[in-house]
């Protein structure tokens, strides 16, 4: 299932995933949001732009701990847990804002 | 909650035995293996040319291996005890969902090739040969067992359909038919470590964040060590618990209890997985393969003995099986069981009064426990018969006020699956999995309608995942699902703990 993102034809794997996460543009998130009926607000920004961060130093997504840690400490302890978290990205943070972001699915007993 | 293209079961009040209706779930299977997750595993990347000949040559070979493969599938007198015991055959009405419809996709073909009469007159006896129809049923239907062996503890002969399941599934990946979430994961941790991929440095990273978070919320430097060499135990915990909530809360739990229990230990970065999905997809050689990493772990860190974290088809192994993969373990201190499990510590320490608890610090709750399959019907913990449904039950009865257990035919050797083990804790079997966990939420339901239960604590990284997901489904809230160290945790006052006046009741949750 390949995705169209600014004239450029990207692969995704079964689940939607970016086959290669090279390929990855801002464009990406914005075509992926709207197949899910999802519009990107900069809060879902400051989501994806940390993932990506944290992947690029550790080569694997967060830990939800740490994502809420790190979300709590830049916008309030308010939004620091994984219902703020859900509410952006209804099928999880873990996924559906890793997908988003260009990153491999979590695999494993999560 | 993501939303649903399948019709969610009603839950009644009683779990109901429904009528059959056939094929219901003929449309469900998991995504195929690619072969760069066959190959890492000794199996061939894609379906082989003969692939009959193979499949039929790897039967009669795990025949001959497992003398309980051939009794399973010789001693069936179709008496029905079994048909409404299976999670799934429940929610989704499809008799191939019954345990023995399941057992006799395989069987009717055994008959054929390994039976005299079903060489000379199948259709008498029900054999049928091997075609690309059947095979097709297998990968479906034998990725809609969980392989919880519930249904065995009903059958009057002891057939276990988990057994069969993982037969099928081996002969599959023999001739290239593999489940791309259990062989991705295998693949992963032969590559990285563990199922999730964390190299040592996210995962030293994510520890130094959860002694920042106790020392915040305690005062106290409660360490979580990685890789220390000389320790005296070597923890071995699902990479769930790293990385997943409410997972991590149990492994945080788990170093409160070593802290003051004042030991030694560490995690290891070679060993960061106890899971072992070399179990589902009946692969002895992936089992060993797997298992062999806590011995090397073990023995370059020095360690004397060996706990195993909140996981459940992880007791399997290592309660069972550990020592014939990957033993002898001679070099451990013997005063110790090998493995043990971190219930069997905590319960211990409880028992000698190292831990200082509270328990009116769960009083916001009030708790019920889901006994995990293969904990509940595959293992024990502690020197008596049952210690598994005791010992879990006694840690939380001293560490909450208030436990009430679900109905009596859905607890211990009789749980109810979550719907999720056995390999099937995978996105796209969505629809079982939900439908599955049926019978479990309906005793749920039931035990909050009646007695005001308001949380479910496990032992298990898979059912805490599964109910994570799949209780919103039905109405109910995804933090309902707790760890049983997760309660320790919050109940435990640490040595030089600042009091609760000291804080202004922060809550993570």
């Amino acid at each position: 299932m390949p995705i169209e993102v600014n004239g450029k034809t990207l692969e995704t794997d079964e689940e939607g995933y970016l086959a290669n996460i090279n390929d990855w543009e801002p464009g990406v998130a914005d075509v992926m949001a709207k197949e899910d009926d999802l519009e990107l607000t900069t809060e879902h920004w400051d989501i994806i732009n940390f993932l990506r961060e944290y992947y690029e130093e550790y080569q694997i997504a967060p830990a939800v701990r740490v994502l809420t840690k790190a979300v709590g400490k830049k916008l309030g302890k308010d939004k620091g847990n994984s219902k703020y978290l859900y509410g952006l990205f209804p099928y999880g943070p873990g996924k559906q804002a890793c997908r988003y972001a260009g990153l491999p699915k979590p695999t494993g007993c999560v | 909650m993501a939303k649903a293209d399948f019709k969610v079961p009603e839950l009644q009040e009683f779990i109901e035995v429904p009528l059959l209706e056939e094929g219901t779930m003929a449309h469900s299977h998991p995504f195929h293996s690619k072969p760069d997750f066959q190959e890492p595993l000794g199996y061939p990347g894609e379906l082989v040319e003969n692939w009959e000949e193979k499949a039929i040559e790897k039967m009669g070979d795990l025949l001959g291996k497992y003398r309980s493969f051939q009794v399973f599938l010789d001693s069936c007198v179709k008496c029905g005890a079994c048909t409404d015991k299976c999670h799934y055959y429940l929610s989704t009405k499809d008799p191939k969902n019954m345990p023995v419809g399941r057992q006799d996709l395989l069987r009717k073909v055994y008959r054929r090739y390994f039976t005299l009469p079903g060489k000379y007159f199948p259709k008498l006896v029900g054999a049928v040969d091997l075609t690309k129809d059947v095979l097709d049923d297998w990968y479906s239907y034998f990725h809609q067992c969980s392989q919880c062996r519930r249904c065995s503890v009903f059958c009057p002969y002891g057939i276990d359909t988990a057994e069969i399941s993982m037969a099928a599934r081996e002969i599959m990946d023999s001739i290239g038919v593999g489940q791309k979430y259990c062989n991705e994961i295998i693949a992963k941790v032969y590559k990285i470590g563990n199922n999730l991929g964390l190299p040592g440095p996210a995962l030293a990273d994510t520890l130094e964040g959860l002694e920042e978070d106790v020392y915040d919320e305690t005062g106290v430097e409660v360490k979580y060590p990685l890789d220390q060499k000389g320790a005296d135990i070597l923890v071995v915990t699902p990479s769930a618990d790293f990385f997943a909530e409410p997972h991590v809360d149990g492994l945080i739990g788990y170093g409160k209890v070593f802290h003051e229990a004042g030991v030694s230990w560490t995690l290891s970065s070679k060993a960061s997985e106890a899971a072992n999905f070399g179990m589902f997809i009946g692969s002895y050689e992936n089992m060993r393969r797997i298992s062999l990493r806590i011995r090397e772990a073990a023995l370059e860190l020095g360690v004397k003995r060996i706990v195993m974290g909140e996981c459940g088809h992880a007791w399997r192994v290592a309660y069972s099986f550990l020592n014939t993969l990957a033993g002898p373990f001679d070099f451990l201190d013997p005063n110790y069981p090998v493995p043990q499990h971190i219930l069997e510590f905590t319960y211990n320490e409880i028992q000698k009064g190292t831990l200082k608890l509270d328990k009116s610090a769960n009083d916001d709750k009030v708790l019920t426990f889901h006994d995990s399959c293969n904990v509940a019907r595959a293992s024990r913990m502690g020197p008596k018969p049952g210690g598994q449904f005791e010992i879990p039950r006694a840690v939380i009865k001293a560490v909450c006020n208030n436990f009430v257990d679900m109905d009596a035919d859905t607890i211990q050797e009789k749980s109810f699956c979550c719907g999720g083990g056995g390999g099937l804790l995978t996105d796209d079997l969505m629809e079982l999995r939900v439908k599955g966990a049926q019978p479990r939420v309906t005793a749920l339901k039931n035990a909050m309608d009646d007695s005001g239960v308001t949380h479910m604590a496990a032992v298990c990284a898979i059912c805490k995942s599964q109910f994570t997901k799949v209780l919103p489904y039905y109405g109910l809230d995804m933090d309902q699902i707790v760890s049983v160290h997760q309660l320790v945790s919050e109940a435990i006052i640490l040595t030089g703990q600042k009091s609760d006046e000291d804080e202004d009741g922060e809550d993570e949750d």
